[in-house]
Order: structure tokens, then C-alpha cells, then sequence
């Protein structure tokens, strides 16, 4: 069982076996419990990082936000699950906001699939992640966080959100850890099924 | 993929195992590429290189040594570039990223799904 105490090791190492690192991005908008969702099933406290940009990562899919030279800088929070002696999966809790796709490239080629977490409230902030999750053809379901009894049937949600009948979307209590993990499962059938679809179409 | 074995042998090897990476390669250092240290810092080494040597006595991603570095990523990558050129770390990097609308290795997908049912 894991243990959670008021004063965690500043890192537990991995163990010496591992071989191969995966990421899985969960995406959404400030306040929709991202970081939630990643402390609910990581092995570790979320840590958080940060990437700066310089002015020639600005702008390439805007040519109307270029940028006086500076440089932005975005942050993430990650957790961490090691699966076996071999493979670790990092789950990222990334900002959508505008500059963090400007990042995708650099820091999320590789990526195993996204978690596309909503607040119904918020609706707004999930349309643009959803569109540039397609403009980098990263296969994603969508998952809609409940802090209380939702309110909406989720096919209201679909419409609202004009998602696809192939895009899987669930509600989820990102607080809970078997609710996360449950999502992430989802996305994982979600990714076996495309790429089982695939290999049977070669 | 660098085994355990060849893990322990010693960096002037190692060095050979890695392809003698250069700074140009940074861009392969994916954010969870796993770093590993090969030897003991030694006096006289650059503080940042010190400490990595120090954090990476068993694996950690580059993602992980950003955060503890308080560094962000594309520098924390150049500073791995040159303790992987000189074999002082190796890395074990993650299966290559596919190309745009490609997906993952079903057998990776299954392995996945194992570990996270057995959460």
C-alpha cells in the first residue's frame, strides 16, 4: 500500500532495472484538477518543472504573436508509476493555454496518448485542447471531472465539446485514485484499439 | 538499450556504446530518457554536473533531473549532453517517438495496461 506522510523523501529512486520511460499528458484548462489527477496515482509527490522558450519557438503556427525578444516560460507538474522492473510511466499535467503548444513538439513527441480533463464550467478551455490534440495527431479520450454530482447527462458534454462518436469520453473524481486510474485504463483500451485497428488495415 | 551489464563496464567503452553522442544530438534526449551515472564526480567538476552525478547513481528521467536541478529542460540537456560525450552517464531512451499519427506498439499498450490494472 502506499503511504502518504506529512513529510514525504525529497525523491524515491527508481528502481535500477528500468529501462524504458513513457509519458502520458493529462491537458486542461488552470483549476480543472490536473495536478489532482496526477498526485491521486503517482508513486511520488508531483514534482514540477519548466521549459523556456526563445523567440524563434514563438509564432510558428501565429505569425501574429511573434514576440519581442524574450522568452516565455512555461511549467508542468509530472508524477511518475513504475508499471514493471522495466517501464516507467511519467503522467505530465500541462497547461492549455496557447504557448504550451508551441512546446508539444519538443517535449511531447513520444507521447502515449492524452487525457483531455473538463470542467464543465470551462467548456471554452477544452475546445482548443482538443483541437490542437488533432492538429498533432495525438490520440486522446476525454474525461470530465466531477468535484460534485454532475449536472449534465455526459452526451450533452459531447455535444457540447463537438467530439466524435470514436473519442471515448467518461466522468471521472480525479481526487480518487481508482477514478485516475480508471481514466488512464480508458485511454490505454482507447489507444490499443486504434493500434490494433491499425495493424489490421496494413 | 544499454543492459545492466554492459551498465557496469567502464566508460571509455561505454563511451563507444553511446555512438561518442554530441551536443547536436540533445534533441534525442527525450524528457524521459533515463540518465545513469557511470562513475563519482570528481574535484573541480562543474556544481550542476556534481549533482547529477550524485542523483543519477540509479536511473532518473531528465524530466526528474530538471525539477531537482531547478533548471528548465533544454539546459538540463546540454548539461547531460556533456557528461554523456565524456561517458559519465549513459542513457536509456524510450522507444523511438513515432512519426505524426502513429501509434504506440500494441505490445507496449499491453504492458501498460498491466501495470496500471495492477496499481
Amino acid at each position: 500500500m502506499d503511504f502518504r506522510t506529512s513529510d514525504p523523501p525529497v525523491r524515491t529512486p527508481l528502481r535500477n532495472t528500468m529501462t524504458t520511460g513513457l509519458k502520458i499528458v493529462v491537458v486542461g484548462g488552470f483549476g480543472v484538477g490536473k495536478t489532482t489527477m496526477v498526485r491521486s496515482v503517482s508513486e511520488i509527490r508531483p514534482l514540477s518543472t519548466e521549459e523556456t522558450m526563445t523567440q524563434a519557438g514563438l509564432g510558428i503556427d501565429d505569425a501574429s504573436g511573434v514576440q519581442t525578444k524574450s522568452t516565455t516560460t512555461v511549467a508542468f507538474d509530472f508524477g511518475r508509476i513504475s508499471l514493471n522492473d522495466q517501464m516507467v510511466l511519467y503522467l505530465f499535467g500541462a497547461p492549455g493555454q496557447e504557448r504550451f503548444w508551441f512546446l508539444w513538439d519538443r517535449l511531447f513527441s513520444g507521447t502515449l496518448g492524452a487525457v483531455v480533463l473538463v470542467d464543465v464550467r470551462r467548456l471554452a478551455d477544452s475546445w482548443y485542447a482538443i483541437d490542437r490534440l488533432e492538429h498533432h495527431g495525438m490520440p486522446f479520450i476525454v474525461a470530465r471531472n466531477n468535484f460534485d454530482e454532475p449536472a449534465h447527462p455526459l452526451e450533452k458534454i459531447r455535444e457540447a465539446l463537438d467530439l466524435s462518436d470514436d473519442v471515448p469520453l467518461i466522468d471521472c473524481d480525479a481526487r480518487q485514485r481508482d477514478s485516475s486510474k480508471a481514466v488512464l485504463i480508458a485511454l490505454v483500451n482507447h489507444l490499443h484499439a486504434l493500434s490494433s485497428a491499425r495493424g489490421v488495415t496494413r | 538499450m544499454i543492459s545492466r551489464r554492459v551498465a557496469s563496464e567502464n566508460p571509455d567503452r561505454l563511451y563507444t556504446v553511446t555512438g561518442g553522442r554530441s551536443h547536436t544530438d540533445e534533441s534525442s534526449m527525450d524528457m524521459v530518457t533515463l540518465i545513469v551515472s557511470e562513475c563519482d564526480p570528481t574535484p573541480g567538476m562543474q556544481s550542476e554536473h556534481v549533482k547529477i552525478l550524485q542523483m543519477c547513481r540509479q536511473p532518473m528521467a531528465v524530466v526528474e533531473v530538471s525539477s531537482e536541478l531547478k533548471l528548465p529542460i533544454s539546459v538540463v540537456r546540454i548539461l547531460l549532453c556533456d557528461l554523456l560525450d565524456t561517458g559519465r552517464i549513459t542513457a536509456r531512451h524510450p522507444p523511438k517517438a513515432p512519426a505524426k499519427a502513429q501509434l504506440p506498439n500494441p505490445e507496449i499498450l499491453e504492458q501498460v495496461l498491466v501495470g496500471l490494472q495492477n496499481l
